[in-house]
């Protein structure tokens, strides 16, 4: 089986719902993210990879400004959702992350009945007018998540005592609850193992339909499996950035070809 | 790879034998362990020692001696007492009469004389006379007195006293001791439960055993009400804003310097402190259980915000980051999901603040609250807080410092109501921590 292969199916949706402009990023003294400029396309997966630390992960903080929590870190030009940029003064981040969920490397589900932890969102945003529509909610996003037929008997049992796998699912039915427009996933894979993953990778492929999805990977294979289209980093530059198809069969930088055939990583 | 070491032939071992080098480290692991033994041991054979003499010094506290008297008083009898010049001694003549029938009731064969009987109860004409005009119903009725015995007496029973120490005076002859010894046969005098000593105030200097604790165990629960209402408040909220939201600066970086400073500062300087604060700055009214709060609030709050940091940073990011990856605003990541997980130990470091505050002697010193001796209870909850009051540790340094060798079992008595108050807040701390942990 030749784990290289790519998804078949074409970039269907050219509209973008992203469009990150000279973006710079500064943790104190290090440059982390060096002029990146991106589109990403709504109703896609995009991959991010590249080697550890070349600034992937901090790239896709920015683009739900989660980077705003770290005290020391410094963020400048642009980045468009839906022609607004996201770092006017007059964006309130709170509001910016209902609409761009994220799901983490770890699974991080709240120390909350499963019930509880994917009508938190929902709960705070106001989305649901009484009980009977926030059941419909939950139940809605944890089928979403493709974890409903295995939690739906004990909805009141802490996310907490779920497997590794299940977590993470119930993870994304988290944060496809507030009904987000992009969803950021930050490696969420690699806490899982290999049932858990082809799992969480069938489910990325059906989010595809509704949502603009962001995946940062450390797995070339699972990125040529998920994405359509992928974006190369490396020590904080974006190298190159196309078609999933492209990018492994015919890439254009030679950094990206070493990397792709294990020479740099 | 060519290392020609590689080819060189392995010294030939065994694993049924130990090598020089194990058994150095396997008696060097035996010496620890017998290091950690011992001074465990060390450790429990002194807090053995230590329960043990607080125990045998405290207990005699909570009993009295007293003698029990079937006494009767007619009307005409009450008329008479109250028509006399000195009414207490008429009083006085009645009832020792009455010591008198039981003695000869319980065929007691010893010689003694009227002032005997005073010697050994002391003065009881005021009591009776009191018990007489508070309960006019008595009269005509036959009324079983239990009545404290005189000190040296108590002495005597409990071993404090010995026939070899006693020297004839006005308070105790050599030949009362033989109708005490007959009166205990007969079970007329015998040690009771001290329930003054627990719900009383503090007597004289004169009268060691009505001397209770209870009117300083007041005086610390309000002081406790203070320190609880406003260092938990306080406290938690600083250390909220610090931890979650403070900006990393140089001020902040002071703040908290400041803080750990503080919690090592001795007890004694916030006593100064609240001296010229609170008393003389603000007027506030002396010896009150209010003031000792306010201080003991300043001394309890540098602990609170230590702990209470020490568990909201114990709380992993990653919840922090959930929250706020669903859209939650800071506020309510922190207060709908990092403030309960920390929950348990904000509780234990409260509580364990509020119990080194209820110990807490030195700055009461010097806000009054030792001079002041508590002769009753306050008069209602408001003035529970304004009124003269003593504390626990104030009240047993009070007793420890005076001279009457019976105020020091009292002393040790009162340790022993201290420490249980304390165990009883640690239990609490380990019920709550158990309740509210949670895992994640």
């Amino acid at each position: 089986m030749n784990d290289m292969r790519t998804v078949e199916r074409a970039v269907d949706d050219k509209t973008l719902k992203i469009t990150a402009k000279a973006v710079q990023v500064h943790y104190g003294e290090t440059h982390a993210i060096k002029d990146v400029s991106v589109d990403i396309p709504d109703k896609t997966v995009t991959a991010f990879i590249g080697p550890s630390g070349c600034g992937k992960s901090t790239f896709l903080r920015c683009l739900n400004r989660m980077n705003d929590t770290i005290d020391i870190c410094r963020v400048s030009g642009e980045i468009l959702l839906d022609g607004e940029n996201i770092y006017d003064p007059k964006v309130d981040p709170v509001q910016l992350r209902a609409k761009v969920g994220m799901v983490f490397q770890k699974p991080n589900p709240f120390p909350k009945s499963i019930y509880d932890n994917v009508a938190y969102g929902p709960r705070i945003h106001g989305l649901a007018k009484n009980k009977a529509e926030l059941d419909e909610i939950v139940e809605k996003s944890l089928r979403r998540g493709a974890i409903w037929d295995e939690v739906k008997d004990r909805l009141d049992a802490p996310g907490t005592g779920l497997s590794g796998g299940q977590q993470q699912r119930l993870c994304i039915a988290r944060a496809v609850a507030t009904e987000p427009e992009v969803l950021l996933m930050d490696e969420p894979c690699s806490a899982l193992d290999p049932i858990a993953t082809a799992q969480v990778e069938e489910l990325i492929d059906d989010l595809r339909s509704r949502f603009s999805v962001v995946i940062v990977t450390h797995s070339m294979q699972q990125a040529a499996r998920v994405s359509q289209k992928t974006a190369f980093f490396h020590l904080g530059n974006l190298v190159e950035v196309g078609e999933t198809n492209q990018i492994f069969t015919n890439p254009i930088d030679p950094r990206t070809e070493s990397y792709i055939t294990g020479r740099i990583g | 790879m060519s290392d020609a070491s590689l080819n060189a032939p392995r010294p030939k071992s065994s694993l049924l034998t130990l090598n020089a080098r194990t058994k150095k480290r396997n008696a060097a692991e035996k010496r620890f362990k017998a290091y950690g033994i011992t001074a465990i041991a060390i450790g429990v054979f002194f807090l053995a020692v230590l329960a043990f003499s607080i125990i045998r010094s405290g207990l005699p506290a909570f009993t009295n001696v007293v003698i029990s008297v079937d006494f009767t008083l007619s009307q005409d009898e009450f008329d008479a007492a109250e028509k006399e010049l000195f009414k207490t001694k008429a009083y006085q003549g009645l009832f020792n009469a009455a010591v008198k029938q039981t003695v000869a009731d319980n065929q007691i064969d010893v010689a003694f004389e009227d002032d005997a009987i005073e010697r050994i109860m002391g003065k009881t004409g005021g009591i009776i006379r009191e018990h007489y005009r508070a309960n006019p119903d008595d009269l005509g009725k036959p009324v079983a007195f239990e009545l404290p015995v005189a000190s040296r007496v108590d002495g005597y029973i409990n071993g404090r006293v010995t026939r070899d120490t006693v020297q004839d005076s006005r308070f105790l002859m050599l030949t009362d001791l033989d109708l005490v010894d007959g009166l205990q046969e007969a079970g007329v005098i015998r040690n009771a439960f001290n329930w003054n000593f627990i719900t009383g105030a503090d007597s004289g200097v004169d009268n060691p055993g009505g001397a209770g604790i209870g009117a300083s165990v007041v005086g610390s629960f309000f002081m406790m009400l203070v320190v609880l209402f406003l260092s938990l408040p306080i406290g938690v909220a600083a250390s909220i804003y610090l931890e979650e939201f403070a900006p990393q600066n140089r001020f902040t970086d002071l703040i908290e310097v400041n803080i750990s400073n503080l919690a090592a500062v001795p007890s004694i300087v916030f006593g100064i402190l609240g001296l010229a604060v609170f008393i003389q700055f603000m007027h506030l009214p002396q010896s009150a259980p209010l003031v000792g709060g306010l201080v003991l609030t300043l001394m309890t709050l540098p602990t609170i915000i230590i702990s209470t940091r020490a568990s909201l940073k114990s709380v992993p990011p990653s919840i922090r980051d959930a929250a706020l990856g669903v859209g939650a605003s800071k506020m309510q990541a922190v207060f709908h999901h990092v403030l309960p997980l920390a929950m348990p130990g904000i509780l234990t470091g409260t509580i364990i603040g509020l119990a080194q505050a209820l110990g807490e002697t030195a700055p009461l010193l010097l806000i009054g609250m030792v001079g002041f001796v508590a002769r009753g209870y306050p008069d209602g909850f408001i003035a529970g807080f304004t009124e003269a009051n003593s504390a626990m540790p104030a009240q047993i340094y009070t007793w420890a410092a005076r001279a009457d060798v019976s105020f020091y079992e009292k002393a040790w008595g009162g340790i022993i109501i201290l420490l249980i108050f304390l165990l009883t807040m640690n239990i609490i701390a380990i019920i709550l921590r158990r309740r509210f942990e949670r895992r994640w």
